[in-house]
């Protein structure tokens, strides 16, 4: 790439990314409750419910400049990779990583994906539920996040508790309702010596669980 | 108007330089760390001061101001309102209908007068036509809560809230073109009101009124707060079409609206297991803990001065 091309590149990411955390703001009032986790620019991977295309913005809009520049959502390739207009709002306005669901040659293996990303110092989000979720319960956790960690146990694991957005824009709808917007980041969780995939991967999911501020009211 | 307008701008602004130094005052001498009621005392005041810098600048603009100042407070308190009740999926387009088009169609009736449409507009139509379009979506789990608790949040946030610029278009003669007093006189008379109930609960506050909706209400806080209230009213009915007396009497009917409001507000906030609706305003809470006492006072002031002062 050209020196003025690269540059235009970063300019519109971080036009993109400065009018999405002012859009998120003067729709959701977002603001971060760090409660067991503190504001740091060391490399992080953030672990979130998922409910709606506006979780990650949400979720970035709560860090500082400096940190979103280096953060990635990881998004699933079958639907933002489905045309090019959508490919180019994936990859070059929001910087996100692409990865395939169902994969087959070893170069779409979703974990060297996202590990190589972490290669570069940079910082994740991800969705371990693996899609928007229509339902009122969290859904079981994919593997990736045990897989992750495991192959990089000096990243920081932060769950993210991301309130309301399921009301605010739920899957299938185009245009938000302007409530109020939470996001909760919670205590690292890491793997314990000799833990296995199934127990870690449910002690996350209730680690995540943990941060709901406003658990559905028994009636 | 001018001359009105002057002093009453000398005057919030000596009450807050005094509120602020008494402050200042009090934390000197008080033993560090500070007490949680000193330090959102002075949170309190810092953000008064952006309050009354934020209705100046509106005020100078008029009818414009007003119009949109009231309808940003609209939106920001339905936002609130809405947050805290159950809502489904299916309450989407409802959600959005009420954001989207209630409020500016509710300030659009406002902006060009359009009475006979403003006072029925939210209460016949909205009222009517929203369950029906929840109805038709189909889905009927918890359907009386969701449209009761749609029907409350449109009340309180939009249509009360839209009295206070409605006072714009009433037609008092004699006061032609001064409306805009009484805008300030209801907020200056109802926000003092729930300044003065704060300071005499603070002071001399010893028998709770409610104590299973709101703790810090005092019978002491009440009488002392809607008394200097009604005072106030008076001092301040140069600026109003009415009498000292009839000043202070139109003062204690809107703060004593003014404080059932704030007591229902906090039946509701006790009932939904919140503390403050929000999070705008610094050691206020949201929009709707610093509007609630307006929120039951506008409509009621609206209608006496309609009934009793136009033709």
């Amino acid at each position: 790439m050209s020196k003025l091309a690269l540059r235009t590149f970063t300019l519109l990411q971080t036009v993109t990314s400065v009018g999405l955390s002012a859009l998120a703001w003067a729709v959701t009032g977002v603001r971060p409750i760090w409660s067991g986790s503190q504001p740091s620019d060391r490399q992080r991977i953030y672990f979130a419910n998922h409910t709606s295309h506006g979780d990650f913005i949400l979720l970035s809009a709560c860090l500082s400049e400096k940190e979103r520049a280096i953060t990635h959502a990881v998004a699933a390739a079958e639907y933002w990779g489905k045309s090019r207009l959508r490919r180019f709002i994936a990859e070059d306005m929001l910087s996100s990583v692409l990865i395939k669901r169902q994969w087959t040659s070893p170069e779409e293996n979703p974990i060297s994906i996202m590990l190589s990303v972490l290669d570069q110092g940079h910082s994740l989000i991800i969705f371990p539920e693996g899609t928007r979720n229509m339902s009122d319960e969290l859904l079981p956790f994919r593997s990736g996040l045990y897989n992750l960690s495991m192959a990089r146990p000096d990243v920081e694991l932060i769950p993210c508790w991301i309130e309301n957005m399921s009301r605010v824009l739920p899957k299938g709808q185009f245009l938000p309702v302007p409530l109020l917007c939470r996001v909760v980041f919670g205590p690292p969780v890491s793997v314990a010596p000799g833990e296995e995939r199934r127990a870690f991967l449910e002690r996350a999911r209730a680690a995540l669980l943990m941060l709901n501020p406003r658990p559905a009211r028994e009636d | 108007m001018r001359h009105e307008i002057s002093v009453l701008i000398i005057g919030l602004f000596v009450v807050l330089t005094t509120a602020s130094a008494t402050a200042a005052v009090l934390s000197a001498r008080a033993p560090k760390p500070l007490s949680p009621t000193l330090v959102n005392l002075t949170q309190r005041i810092n953000a008064w001061w952006v309050m009354v810098a934020l209705m100046t600048v509106a005020f100078f603009f008029g009818r414009y101001g007003m119009t949109i100042l009231f309808a940003l407070i609209s939106f920001a308190a339905l936002r609130e309102f809405v947050t805290l009740t159950h809502s489904r999926r299916s309450d989407h387009w409802v959600l959005l209908g009420m954001f989207g088009i209630v409020i500016p169609f509710q300030y659009w009736l406002v902006w060009t007068a359009w009475y006979g449409l403003f006072v029925i507009f939210i209460p016949v139509y909205c009222f009517l036509l929203m369950p029906a379009i929840t109805a038709l979506h189909g889905d009927t789990e918890r359907f009386l809560e969701r449209v009761s608790a749609q029907q409350w949040a449109i009340m309180i946030s939009v249509y009360c809230v839209s009295h206070v610029p409605a006072l714009l278009t009433l037609n008092v003669p004699g006061f032609e073109g001064r409306n805009l007093l009484l805008i300030a006189f209801l907020i200056i008379v109802v926000q003092g009101s729930d300044v003065l109930q704060y300071i005499f609960g603070k002071l001399f506050g010893k028998h709770r009124f409610s104590p299973n909706v709101s703790p810090s209400k005092t019978w002491e806080g009440l009488i002392g707060g809607l008394v200097a209230a009604s005072l106030l009213g008076a001092l301040l009915s140069f600026i109003t079409p009415f009498s000292p007396l009839q000043a202070s009497a139109v003062a204690f009917v809107a703060c004593t609206m003014g404080f059932l409001g704030g007591l229902v507000a906090s039946a509701i906030k006790r009932d939904q297991g919140v503390k403050d609706w929000g999070h705008l305003i610094e050691g206020h809470g949201g929009m709707l803990d610093r509007t609630d006492s307006l929120v039951f006072a506008a409509p009621i002031f609206f209608h006496i001065v309609r009934y009793f002062w136009t033709v």
